[in-house]
């Protein structure tokens, strides 16, 4: 059978970084109720070396929507903020070992969501940022950017 | 524990189905339309079968049409009534929002050809009232099509009252049975139906099997083309060995009718009021005028997909009405009828029970469900949020 790989079954049953950040340096927060996918990321980021000592998620969603965010923490977690924002969503989805066609959008979702979290950590500490970051609200309609 | 509570997709086919199947591959596998011994032996198999469902219905063995499943019989049953009525200048159909997508694609394809449709809204109780089909009944009205019982919510229509609005009228009246045939009683002249569509793998029969009941004088359109099968009306050699086993399924079932009722009903009630305790959650349709095995819940702050994926890991066997579950981006179309915001809808769950369930498994189904809903709600941006007070709860 198997809708989803082994990878997306594992990361879906067995999240990693789940849960809330009370301290956190950056929140993103993409997606919304009605379509059926909200991912909240929080990284915790050290001032000095700018790297992510530390992300959470929580997601409301389907099992891609899930295992999506929790391979999207894993893949910045200690690393540098400008390296995080790199993070595509293809590079999600291969480190899955691939998704259905129909739930590529969950993994578009997961990088926004870090992209997000960034744009809130660069506003919260006045670091300016180029238009890159300005225009996702997680909503592909309304955008029109590719994502492989 | 493996527990199967996706009745309403399929069910398994039972032992009596598989016995009446089996002798027609080997022994019974003559072409009905041959002349000689071998071909009319599968034939009189094939009459049998008519029969049995004739009994079943209170109808005419020449009333029964063999087809490939439900929905080629509402395909077919829609295309008939209307073409009837383009003859007499009557080009307006009403049916409503809930009905299956065999109906609503097929009335979609009938506005495309010239006809005007009526969907018919879903009050809060998921049950139609035959004072909205009256109301909506006009002099250009040629047919009229109503579910049986609603496939998602399980909500019974009111079938006979409806019939009546029609007949009085002079419409015709189909009603899509697919989820009510052998799980509930019909008597097709009593409750005054013109067209009836069933699917035998709904009722422990095999699928690829449909039955259209149409009533004597009601002129069928081909929907498939070709030799003189079925009075020439449904083209292709028949299914044999799926027809007798559909027949016996359906003899099964209609003797059985009220067993398999009192059986099923507690265990659906059980299911329902240990769900209801469940915070924010919402029991979809009608508590008591719903199908006997039929159970939906909407659980906020949680969508539907995540929830059937943890219910297979523990072993359960159920569908959700969530988008993504359906590959389209919209939720389940009975649910918003319904009036269940997106949100909501999203996090659907439905439970359908059969007389193969065992009471045990409902425990289980009780036992293993709120705690994954709490794990996927604590794990949820929006739950969060619903429980801070930042978001309205909507149930």
């Amino acid at each position: 059978m198997a809708l989803y790989s082994d990878k997306v079954m594992d990361h879906f049953q067995n999240p990693r970084n789940v849960g809330k950040m009370e301290d956190a340096d950056g929140i993103g927060e993409v997606g919304n109720a009605k379509c059926g996918d909200i991912m909240r990321m929080y990284i915790k980021v050290d001032p000095e070396t700018q790297v992510i000592t530390d992300v959470k998620f929580n997601t409301f969603g389907c099992g891609s929507a899930i295992a999506t965010s929790s391979m999207a923490t894993e893949l910045i977690k200690g690393k540098p903020v400008s390296e995080a924002l790199k993070l595509s969503n293809k590079a999600v989805v291969e480190a899955l070992d691939g998704l259905p066609a129909h739930k590529i959008h969950c993994s578009v979702l997961a990088e926004e969501a870090v992209r997000a979290a960034v744009k809130d950590y660069y506003d919260k500490n006045g670091i300016p940022y180029g238009d890159e970051l300005m225009a996702c609200d997680g909503h592909c309609e309304t955008c029109g950017h590719e994502h492989e | 524990m493996n527990v199967y509570a996706d009745n309403a997709a399929t069910t398994a086919v039972s032992d009596a189905a598989v016995a009446a199947m089996l002798p027609c591959f080997q022994e019974f596998y003559g072409n009905p339309s041959s002349l000689y011994t071998t071909g009319q032996l599968a034939a009189e198999k094939l009459a049998a079968a008519r029969e049995v469902f004739a009994r079943g219905l209170n109808a005419q063995p020449r009333e029964i049409t063999f087809t490939s499943g439900g929905s080629e019989a509402d395909n077919q049953a829609l295309r008939s009534g209307a073409a009837m009525g383009a003859r007499k200048g009557k080009k307006h159909i009403i049916s409503t929002k809930f009905e299956h997508h065999a109906i609503l694609h097929t009335l979609q394809a009938l506005e495309k050809e010239g006809y005007e449709v009526t969907l018919l809204d879903i009050p809060p109780d998921g049950v139609v009232t035959a004072q909205q089909v009256r109301d909506a009944i006009r002099p250009d009205t040629c047919l009229v099509s109503i579910m049986f019982a609603n496939n998602e919510i399980g909500t019974v229509q009111p079938i006979g009252e409806i019939g009546d609005v029609c007949r009085e009228a002079g419409v015709l009246f189909h009603t899509d049975a697919v989820q009510a045939a052998g799980h509930l009683a019909i008597d097709v002249d009593a409750l005054h139906v013109d067209m009836l569509s069933m699917s035998a793998h709904k009722f422990h029969g095999p699928k690829g099997v449909g039955v259209l009941y149409a009533r004597r004088g009601i002129a069928l359109e081909n929907v498939i083309y070709g030799g003189a099968q079925e009075r020439g009306k449904r083209a292709g050699t028949e299914n044999v060995p799926g027809i007798c086993g559909a027949a016996a399924a359906f003899a099964e079932a209609c003797a059985n009718l009220e067993k398999n009722a009192a059986y099923v009903t507690p265990m659906r009630d059980k299911l329902i009021a240990g769900l209801s305790a469940i915070p924010h959650s919402i029991l979809n349709g009608d508590p008591v005028r719903r199908l006997p095995g039929n159970v939906n819940f909407c659980f906020e702050g949680i969508e539907g997909e995540s929830l059937l994926l943890l219910l297979d890991a523990k072993g359960i066997a159920a569908s959700s009405g969530s988008a993504c579950t359906s590959g389209s981006l919209d939720p389940s179309h009975v649910l918003l009828a319904l009036g269940r915001p997106h949100e909501v809808a999203h996090g659907s769950l439905r439970l359908s029970l059969s007389e193969y369930n065992k009471p045990e498994e409902v425990d289980y189904i009780l036992e293993v469900l709120p705690g994954i809903i709490q794990y996927l709600r604590d794990m949820s941006p929006v739950w969060d949020e619903l429980e801070k007070g930042q978001r309205p709860h909507l149930i």
